[in-house]
C-alpha cells in the first residue's frame, strides 16, 4: 500500500493505481457516516493503492495531499468521496491536472447531499450506503479513460436580454470593458419597471431622474446596440459561440427617420383608455411614444386599434411612417449571454383578493406609483378612482401575492420598503392624510432601511399588525377593512377612502419562453435558478449564460444593480480571455462495429451525425455529449466517452454486493 | 434508532446531470430525509439511459429502477427526455412480459429545484417496493 515510485516518463497504464480520498466535510459527512470505516472497506478493493480520510478534502491541505499522493504513489486514478460534482468537480479535476493526471481520470462520489444529509438519523445505513457508493465509484474509476477538452475561440460580443436597470448596468459594464453588447428589450423603450416608479427608497429621490440619465448613457455608448421592441426567437451553440435569432416587431415607422416629435400623436383621432406605462390609468392614442423619457424616443403604432385614417402619415414631416412594415429578424453571433428579463407584479384580480377588481378604490402599488408621479396621468395628484376625489384615509396591505400559501410562499422583499416610501410621500404631500400600513412583519434589512421605517413612524404613519380578513365597500365607495390587530387583540373595522395592495413579484410568462429557449433551470418559485445559491449567485449551470436582477428572484434596486455588474464581470471573463474550454465528453464511434444503419442520426438534436458510404460521421464540434444517440445504437458501436456502457454497467453491478458490506 | 432490521429494497436511480441529479442534491441541501434505499447513477442526459442499463440493474438485483430527467421542455439537450419517454414505454412493456410488477419501474421528471419532490418520490417508491418484497429477478445471495 505504501510502495513509492517516482514518476517515470513511461507510466504503466495497464497497472491501475487508484487513490481514494474520503472527505469528512467537518461533521457534515463524518457526523453521520463513519468515514474511516468507508476508507477501510474500500482499501480492500482491487486496484486501490491508498484510501485516506480528510477533514476537508477540498481545502488547500486536502488538495496538497491528493497531489502528493499522485506523485509519491504514482496514482493514475483519483476518487474523491465528498459533496456534489455540480460545485466541486471542476476543483478536483484542476487539482489532479496540476499533479500531471488527465482530469478525466478523476471520479467523484457524492456522500454528502446523497447520503449523510438525507439519512441523518440512520448512521449505520448511511455508512453502508457510503461504502457502496464509493465501491461503485472505484469500479467506474478503474474504467475511466483520459480525454482531451478542446479550446474554442470566443466571439467578442455579449447579448443582454432585458433592458431594465439590471440589464442596462450589465450592458454598460461589459461595454466599458471594451466589448460589443447587443441589448435586446421586448418593450418599445429601455428602462424597465424602474422607469415607472415615482420615488425610490431609502433616499426618496425621483426614480426617472436617476434612471433617465443612465438610459441616455446606454444609448450613447458606442459599444452598445439597443434592439428595442425585439424578442429572442432562438439560441443555438455553446459558450463562446452562440447564434441568436432576434425578432424585431414592427413599429410601423422607420426608427431612423422618426425623431419622437409627437406631431403624429397629436393628429391621431383614436384614443383608448389604456396606457401600458401608466398601468392602465388615463388614455393614449393609436400612435404614441411610450413615455416622455423613452429611449429610443420613437413612436409606435398600436395596430389593434388603428383605423388606417392616414392622419399621422400626413402629419409626419419626415415621412417616417410605414403602415406596411413587417417584422424583421437579425442573426447575432455572441460569446456570452446575460439574462436580466425582469418580473411581473402579482395580479390579485383573478381571485379578487382584498376586493381588487370588485371595488374601484382598491388599487395596486404600481398603480399608486403612477398616481403620485408628477408626470403620471393625474400630474401627481393622488385621487381615488371612483370619484376622482383626494382620499383622506389611505391603507396599504402588505404581502399581497407573497408569503401566502395560496399564491407564492416567498417574500418579495421590496414591498415593505415600497409601502413605507409611499406612506412617507403621502405624509409629505398631504400631511393631514391618515396613512395605515397593515402588515404581518415589517422587513427592513440593509443600510438605512430600518431608519427609513423609523422615519415613517415618526411622521405619523399608523401600523396595524394584521391583514384584512374581510373587505367590503359602503355606499360612498369607501372601503371597510375588517382586521384583527394581533398586537392589541382587537377587531378593527377600518374605513378607508383608498386601499393600496402591496403586490409582490412573479416570474413573467415572457421570461419563461426565454428560459426554455436557453434551457436555464427553473427554481421552485418560478424564477430562473442560479448555479449555486451562495457561491455562484449570477451563474447558471450553463457555461456562458448568466442571470441577474429579478430574473433570479425578487430583489430591490441596489441589489439588482449589483447583480447587473456581477453578471458583467462574470461574463466578460470569457470575452477578455478570448477562449473557452469545451467538455471532452462526446460521442465516439467504433468504425469496425458500426454498420451505418443511421438509426442514431435523427436522435441527435444538434445535427452532429450523418451517414456517408455506410459509415457514421460525427462532427465533434457540434456534439454536446448528451449520449442520446448511444442509447439508440443497436450494435454498441457508438459510445459516449466518460459515460461508456462498460463504465455505467460497472456502477450498476457494484450497487450490489455478494456478502457482507 | 434501535429497530428490528427490516428489509430495505435496493433501488437504482438514473439521474440526469442537469435536473434530477440536481434535485437529489437539493433534497440533501434541504435535509429532506429519505430511506437509504437508493443508489444514484449520474448520466449527462436521461436520453443516455439505455434500456440495457435498466435490464442490467434488474438482473444484478435491483428491486426497482428509476428513470429520471428534466421536465419536458426543460431538457438541456433540446429533447433528450422525449426520447427517454419513448424508450420508457418500451421498457414498461418488456417488464410486463418478464412478469415484473409495474411498481418496480418508474419514470419521473424532477427539476434541480425540486428537492422535496425527489425525497417524496424515493419515499413513495421505497414504501411500494417494500410491500412487493424482493424482486423475483434478484439472483440468490445478492444484497
Amino acid at each position: 500500500m505504501t510502495q513509492k515510485e517516482t514518476i517515470t516518463e513511461n507510466k504503466q497504464e495497464d497497472e491501475l493505481r487508484i487513490g481514494a480520498f474520503i472527505c469528512e466535510c467537518g461533521i457534515n459527512i463524518a457526523g453521520t457516516v463513519d468515514c474511516h470505516a468507508v476508507a477501510d472497506y474500500i482499501s480492500t478493493m482491487p486496484h486501490v493503492t491508498t484510501a485516506v480520510v480528510n477533514k476537508y478534502t477540498c481545502s488547500d491541505a486536502g488538495q496538497a495531499e491528493i497531489k502528493k499522493a499522485i506523485k509519491d504513489m504514482n496514482l493514475n486514478r483519483v476518487l474523491v468521496a465528498s459533496c456534489t460534482p455540480k460545485t466541486h468537480e471542476p476543483i478536483f479535476r484542476a487539482c489532479v491536472e496540476e499533479a500531471g493526471l488527465n482530469p478525466y481520470l478523476f471520479e467523484f462520489v457524492n456522500i454528502r447531499e446523497h447520503c449523510s444529509w438525507i439519512h441523518m438519523w440512520e448512521k449505520e445505513d448511511a455508512t453502508n450506503k457510503a461504502k457502496e457508493l464509493v465501491r461503485m465509484g472505484v469500479a467506474r474509476a478503474a474504467l475511466l479513460e483520459p480525454l482531451e477538452s478542446s479550446e474554442v475561440p470566443v466571439t467578442d460580443a455579449a447579448l443582454v436580454i432585458g433592458a431594465g436597470v439590471t440589464g442596462m448596468q450589465a450592458a454598460m459594464d461589459i461595454a466599458d470593458m471594451g466589448h460589443k453588447v447587443y441589448l435586446v428589450e421586448q418593450g418599445p423603450s429601455i428602462g424597465g419597471k424602474m422607469a415607472q416608479l415615482d420615488k425610490t427608497f431609502p433616499t426618496n429621490d425621483c426614480s426617472i431622474c436617476i434612471l433617465g440619465p443612465k438610459m441616455v448613457e446606454v444609448a450613447r455608448n458606442k459599444n452598445i446596440e439597443i434592439m428595442s421592441y425585439s424578442e429572442i426567437v432562438d439560441v443555438d451553440g455553446y459558450v463562446g459561440n452562440f447564434k441568436v435569432n432576434v425578432k424585431h416587431k414592427p413599429r410601423y415607422l422607420d426608427i431612423d427617420e422618426c425623431t419622437g416629435c409627437g406631431l403624429c400623436t397629436e393628429k391621431c383621432p383614436v384614443e383608448v383608455p389604456y396606457t401600458e406605462f401608466n398601468e392602465g390609468i388615463g388614455t393614449r392614442k393609436a400612435i404614441y411614444t411610450p413615455f416622455p423619457q423613452a429611449v429610443p424616443l420613437r413612436a409606435l403604432v398600436d395596430k389593434s386599434i388603428c383605423i388606417d385614417c392616414g392622419a399621422c402619415i400626413k402629419a409626419c414631416e419626415r415621412g417616417a411612417i410605414d403602415m406596411d412594415q413587417k417584422e424583421t429578424f437579425s442573426e447575432l453571433d455572441v460569446g456570452v449571454i446575460v439574462v436580466t428579463a425582469g418580473f411581473d407584479v402579482y395580479n390579485p384580480e383573478p381571485n379578487n383578493e382584498f376586493g381588487f377588481g370588485l371595488y374601484d378604490n382598491v388599487i395596486t402599488t404600481m398603480e399608486f406609483e403612477r398616481l403620485i408621479n408628477a408626470s403620471g396621468p393625474t400630474m401627481g395628484k393622488v385621487v381615488r378612482p371612483s370619484d376622482v376625489k383626494p382620499p383622506k384615509r389611505i391603507g396599504f396591505v402588505q404581502c399581497v401575492g407573497s408569503r401566502d400559501k395560496n399564491s407564492n410562499i416567498y417574500c418579495s422583499s421590496f414591498c415593505c420598503m415600497a409601502s413605507l416610501k409611499n406612506a412617507q410621500l403621502l405624509k409629505e404631500k398631504y400631511p393631514e392624510t391618515e396613512v395605515y400600513i397593515m402588515y404581518m412583519d415589517m422587513r427592513t434589512p440593509f443600510r438605512m432601511y430600518e431608519e427609513f421605517y423609523n422615519r415613517a413612524r415618526d411622521m405619523g404613519v399608523r401600523f396595524i399588525r394584521g391583514r384584512p380578513a374581510e373587505v367590503t365597500e359602503n355606499d360612498d365607495h369607501n372601503i371597510i377593512a375588517r382586521i384583527e390587530d394581533t398586537l392589541t387583540n382587537e377587531i378593527v373595522n377600518l374605513e378607508l377612502d383608498l386601499m393600496v395592495l402591496s403586490v409582490g413579484a412573479v416570474a413573467p410568462e415572457s421570461t419563461e419562453t426565454v428560459r426554455q429557449i436557453l434551457k436555464v433551470s427553473k427554481a421552485a418559485d418560478g424564477f430562473m435558478m442560479e448555479a449555486h445559491p451562495k457561491l455562484k449567485p449570477v451563474d447558471t449551470t450553463l457555461d456562458g449564460i448568466f442571470i441577474g436582477g429579478m430574473t433570479q428572484g425578487p430583489k430591490d434596486i441596489p441589489y439588482s444593480i449589483s447583480q447587473g455588474s456581477a453578471c458583467a464581470a462574470r461574463a466578460t471573463r470569457f470575452l477578455a480571455q478570448g477562449k473557452a474550454l469545451t467538455e471532452g465528453i462526446t460521442a465516439k464511434v467504433d468504425d469496425d462495429i458500426c454498420v451505418g444503419c443511421g438509426v442514431c442520426v435523427p436522435m441527435c438534436p444538434f445535427q452532429a451525425l450523418s451517414v456517408e458510404d455506410n459509415k457514421l460521421n460525427i462532427i465533434t464540434a457540434l456534439c454536446k455529449g448528451c449520449g442520446t444517440c448511444m442509447a439508440a445504437c443497436p450494435t454498441g458501436a457508438l459510445q459516449q466517452s466518460h459515460f461508456k456502457n462498460e463504465q455505467l454497467l460497472a456502477q450498476v453491478k457494484n450497487v450490489f454486493a455478494y456478502g457482507e458490506v | 434508532m434501535m429497530t428490528d432490521k427490516e428489509w430495505t429494497p435496493k433501488i437504482v436511480a438514473f439521474c440526469c446531470n442537469w435536473c434530477s441529479y440536481g434535485g437529489a442534491d437539493t433534497a440533501g441541501m434541504g435535509r429532506f430525509q429519505q430511506p437509504a434505499s437508493t443508489r444514484v447513477i449520474r448520466v449527462m442526459c436521461s436520453g443516455r439511459i439505455d434500456p440495457l442499463h435498466v435490464f442490467n440493474a434488474f438482473l444484478e438485483g435491483a428491486d426497482a429502477v428509476l428513470v429520471t430527467g428534466c421536465h419536458i421542455g426543460d431538457c438541456h439537450y433540446v429533447n433528450g427526455n422525449e426520447k427517454t419517454e419513448v424508450r420508457y414505454q418500451f421498457l414498461e412493456e418488456m417488464l410486463q412480459q418478464l412478469g415484473l410488477e409495474p411498481d418496480r419501474l418508474h419514470l419521473n421528471w424532477i427539476s434541480a429545484s425540486e428537492g422535496e419532490r425527489f425525497a417524496n418520490f424515493i419515499k413513495d417508491v421505497t414504501a411500494k417496493v417494500k410491500e412487493l418484497g424482493p424482486s423475483p429477478l434478484k439472483p440468490a445471495g445478492v444484497k
